[in-house]
């Protein structure tokens, strides 16, 4: 930390949100009210490309260093977020090809750019890169708030090695900006929707898709009660946004030929603006059904102008598309679940506007999976700044604890802790009577210490109930044509789904959940008609039970306890 | 969570012969659970590791935390002031203000005394708003200005820190009756009465006062509050109760005769309430049973301090006999050890100078069996000299080389012998430079 950074008393601090892109970084802050905000640089972008170029010692960063990868791509550096911390021969420099080349430089990667005034050029470490960005970042969000940006929260991806950590807190360090916490992308996208006034804490398995520039990352997080615990991951360089401004550029480019025989991908700066105009059309087509790609002097100074219409680009896109759907698809699997245990996508990242994605999505989960995207869910925020909002309200909940606390809260003995294998419920009665039906109360995954209360209805008639506290596994059951809708009761609960899944019109799939081992049983005596049985289940951190059942409103009740096995 | 899960499915019945201890039935235990990392980011998280980091279960967390939002809630509604209006105390006309309850008009009968002036102005802002002749205009009612004018005339006496300590000085509405003697023995005695010498502490002119406390209390705390109660200082004055006095100058006889009798009124008052005080203490103090069991534990530990005095008394007599025994014993034992070595010292110093004599004769006799170290007859000058010679290296060594030459020239008899016996005698004496070279010739 720099002296700077870690002189900042909490106090003193005034803590932001950053989401640090390879394509776009964005900034955030909280309002008064607790409501995280994405603020504008002085371009007017909430999206700032995470590019700085050099022209003649003056600095560009954003949106206006993005234009000079047409004329000045030697001295830009661009996508170098995924070479902080990293050796050479590990690194992918595909990207870079438009811009500044990597290079290995003593042990770490650094970029040949003439970056002060006259002929000489210098050497510049990816490290010294991030700082100039970030201190880009936070010269911004500082002359936005008016006050000096001292502290901030940054989101990373989930493989980030501790030395890609180490790297970044440096760099930002190194801008004057101590980080008081790395959280990861996928968790801060749920937590700037979790954050939202109107959602309620609940228990439910989210997959969180981030579409971003140059990678895909998906994750499978259980939330149990506004904890969250990531199960699988998977990263995917080979479908993200880039591959669908290919599509686009190789359309173009085909059309370019056939009328003037020149192909504007051999030439470098023809390609260059042939990437920034089909980067402009694909978000374009995100808003309208229809859109123009139009380019002056695109190769040996023909201008080249044309429109597309989104299902022509969905259908050329298809391939990337699938890409997608595989790689969500697949990670559901690695996470030990199936779509129908799944209650939330959360789509983040730049490319998830593409309303495609999200409605491929739809088709792939049941109906009762929310597709968290802008396409599809009125009230849903934008996917660029998931991110930066989820790491605001971070740094709002944490900027007036002592880094010391931070560092105790975040250590792996407290985040660490035992996840239930099973879910645990209550089992009440079915139609056919002498059968329980399984009603989970706590479901697996969920961290303990946990404590969750259900509401059971007793019978009509009132009198003395038989409470069963059962463990139970759930899984999927195919069913071949007409068959009989079993309502397995537990519709209301948001985890979960019993409903058939669209594409599949000659089967239906239904998760029903199957009774394990009993726990527990437990009597309720003298119930009122039409009254309810409250079950308080406590597991606590050593996986010892206490149940505790009584009659909504009355007092005392049944209380017992399991030991730790 | 503020929502609970439903679940409509009714609960089965329970079967016949089913029978639990205590209604409840443990028979199994959860699976193993999995190892895992929780994402340590948003709101639950921090509770989450709020209480693993203090150890809190959920139901402790929720109470600390409901303690701490309570608090701020309290501190947030102290301002609150929000009575029900008396609609006899609305038609109260503002000449006699002095019968009025201020703290009543302004709704702050809760708190009385204790209202800090913070709470006044805002109570007395909230009044105004709600009870302005304007607003009464506006409501089509008639100009009845009386009320706000009691309102006006409560503020005055209270924000005035004089005013308002004659005024709480008669505040009957906040004192506390004391319990009867039925009440004190069915009720809690000390929390009825704690109440009453809390209300009564208001007047005291030092602060905090002493607490009741409750039966559990150590004598020093009873001690102290009795102490204090019986030497009460009090800041109450009667002068809110006086009678008006005639405010013209039309008859200063009138006048002056007015403020006598109000000067004595209030001095009879005063004494009369020192005394009610004193009552109030003494009453207390006879139904208080902690008194009684301090006297008796008081007693109990004098007649124990008696009986240890005693038991002390005498053990010490007994310690200091043995001691003056022993002491005797000692003494006497050390005077026998002394006279006895004293006998053998003196035996043994005769035997030593016996065995001197004795080996002297030896030697002067070996000189004598040498024949003076000559042949024939020994002239008497050399048997003198020999002598004197023999006398001379006796006087020289000690009883131990006396006893060891002796026994060297015991039983000799050869001339020779002896002579040489004597001459390594005086050599080695010579050598010691015990005696000279020369000295001692006629045994060399």
């Amino acid at each position: 930390m720099s002296a700077e950074g870690s002189a900042s008393a909490p106090a003193g601090r005034h803590a932001i949100g950053i989401s640090f892109g390879n394509s776009n970084s964005s900034i955030a802050i909280t309002s008064g009210d607790d409501k995280a905000e994405v603020i504008a640089n002085e371009d007017g972008d909430r999206q700032i490309p995470s590019i700085l170029s050099y022209v003649d010692g003056e600095e560009y960063n954003g949106q206006q260093a993005k234009q000079q990868l047409i004329r000045n791509s030697g001295n830009t550096v661009a996508y170098f977020r995924d070479f902080l911390g990293q050796e050479f021969k590990s690194i992918d420099p595909t990207h870079c090809h438009a811009s500044a080349h990597p290079q290995e430089h003593e042990g770490t990667i650094a970029f040949t750019i003439q970056d002060k005034e006259g002929d000489e050029k210098s050497t510049v470490t990816v490290s010294e890169v991030a700082t100039r960005h970030f201190r880009r970042l936070k010269q911004s969000a500082s002359d936005f708030s008016g006050k000096e940006v001292t502290s901030a929260v940054i989101t990373i991806p989930t493989n980030f090695s501790e030395k890609q950590k180490d790297a970044l807190i440096k760099a930002a360090a190194d801008a004057g900006i101590e980080v008081l916490q790395l959280i990861h992308e996928p968790i801060a996208a749920l937590l700037a929707y979790d954050a939202r006034p109107e959602s309620k804490v609940s228990d439910k398995n989210v997959v969180v898709v981030d579409l971003g520039g140059t990678r895909s990352d998906v994750a499978v997080i259980a939330s149990r009660g506004g904890m969250y615990t990531i199960l699988a991951t998977a990263h995917d360089y080979e479908f993200a946004g880039v591959h669908l401004d290919k599509v686009l550029q190789d359309h173009f480019s085909k059309e370019f030929i056939k009328w003037n025989s020149i192909d504007p991908r051999e030439n470098a700066r023809s390609l260059a603006k042939l990437k920034l105009e089909a980067e402009a059309t694909k978000r374009a087509l995100s808003i309208g059904t229809n859109a123009n790609f139009s380019v002056e002097s695109l190769a040996e100074g023909i201008d080249f102008s044309s429109t597309i219409n989104r299902l022509r680009y969905e259908t050329i896109a298809r391939k990337v598309f699938d890409g997608f759907n595989r790689l969500v698809e697949g990670v559901v699997k690695k996470a030990g679940l199936d779509v129908l245990d799944i209650d939330e996508v959360i789509l983040s990242g730049g490319t998830s506007h593409t309303p495609k994605i999200a409605s491929n999505f739809q088709a792939i989960f049941p109906d009762s999976t929310t597709v968290l995207a802008p396409s599809t869910t009125a009230t849903a925020v934008n996917p660029s700044e998931l991110q930066a909002r989820g790491a605001a309200l971070q740094a709002s909940l944490i900027q007036e604890f002592e880094s010391e606390d931070i560092e105790q809260s975040t250590h792996p003995a407290v985040t660490t802790v035992k996840h239930l294998s099973k879910a645990i419920g209550v089992l009440s009665i079915s139609g056919d009577g002498a059968k329980g039906v399984f009603s989970p109360i706590i479901t697996a995954e969920t961290a303990v210490p946990a404590r969750r209360t259900v509401h059971v209805a007793a019978p009509k008639e009132g009198g003395d109930v038989l409470i069963k506290i059962v463990e139970g596994g759930s899984h999927i059951k195919v069913t071949k044509p007409e068959p009989k809708a079993k309502e397995n009761g537990t519709k209301d609960d948001s985890d979960d789904s019993d409903e058939d899944s669209d594409d599949e019109p000659e089967e239906q799939r239904e998760k029903v959940w199957k009774t394990g081992s009993v726990l527990a049983e437990a009597a309720v005596k003298g119930t009122k008609k039409g009254s309810k049985i409250e079950v308080m289940v406590n597991v606590a951190q050593d996986l010892a039970v206490t149940i505790t059942a009584r009659e909504v409103g009355a007092k005392g009740g049944v209380k017992g306890n399991l030991t730790a096995p | 969570m503020a929502s609970h899960a439903q679940v409509t499915l009714p609960l089965p019945i329970l079967p016949e012969g089913w029978t639990g201890e205590k209604d409840f039935k443990a028979i199994g235990n959860l699976s193993a659970a999995t190892q895992r990392s929780i994402e340590p980011v948003g709101p639950h998280f921090l509770a989450h590791a709020r209480r693993a980091r203090h150890k809190r279960t959920f139901s402790e967390d929720d109470r600390i935390q409901a303690q701490e939002n309570a608090k701020k809630v309290e501190e947030d509604d102290s301002g609150e002031i929000s009575e029900p209006e008396d609609p006899m105390m609305l038609s109260r006309d503002a000449k006699d203000w002095k019968s009025q309850d201020h703290y009543a008009v302004l709704g702050l009968s809760k708190y009385r005394y204790r209202a800090t002036e913070d709470q006044i102005k805002r109570a007395h802002r909230k009044k105004v708003l709600r009870h302005h002749p304007d607003k009464k205009a506006a409501a089509g009612s008639t100009e009845d200005d009386s009320f706000f004018k009691c309102i006006q005339k409560a503020t005055e006496v209270l924000l005035d820190p004089v005013k308002r300590r004659q005024f709480d000085s008669v505040d009957e509405n906040a004192d506390v009756e004391p319990p009867t003697k039925k009440q004190a023995k069915d009720g809690d005695f000390y929390k009825l009465w704690s109440r009453v010498f809390k209300a009564e502490g208001r007047f005291s002119k030092t602060q905090p006062v002493p607490k009741f406390g409750d039966k559990d209390s150590t004598q020093d705390v009873v001690d102290t509050f009795y102490n204090f109660f019986y030497n009460f200082d009090s800041w109450r004055s009667f002068e809110y109760q006086d009678e008006d006095v005639p405010d013209d100058n039309e008859n200063r006889d009138q006048k002056r005769h007015m403020e006598r009798k109000n000067n004595n009124a209030r001095k009879k008052k005063k004494s009369e309430d020192t005394a009610r005080l004193r009552k109030l203490v003494d009453d207390a103090m006879a139904g208080d049973e902690r008194i009684k069991r301090f006297r008796q534990e008081a007693n109990a530990s004098k007649n124990k301090k008696r009986l240890d005095k005693e038991a002390a008394e005498k053990k010490a007599k007994e310690d200091a006999e043995a001691a003056k025994a022993s002491a005797a014993k000692a003494a006497k034992e050390a005077e026998e050890k002394a006279k006895v070595d004293k006998e053998q010292g003196k035996k043994a110093k005769e035997a030593a100078k016996a065995a001197i004599k004795k080996n002297r004769r030896v030697m002067k006799g070996s000189v004598k069996d040498a024949n003076y170290f000559v042949t024939g007859a020994p002239p008497a000058s050399i048997i003198d000299s020999v002598l004197n010679d023999v006398e001379l290296i006796q006087g020289k060594i000690d009883a131990d080389e006396t006893a060891a030459l002796a026994a060297k020239l015991n039983g000799l008899k050869v001339a020779d012998e002896i002579k040489g016996v004597w001459s390594g005698e005086v050599k080695r004496l010579v050598e010691a430079g015990k005696i000279k070279d020369g000295d001692a010739k006629g045994l060399a």
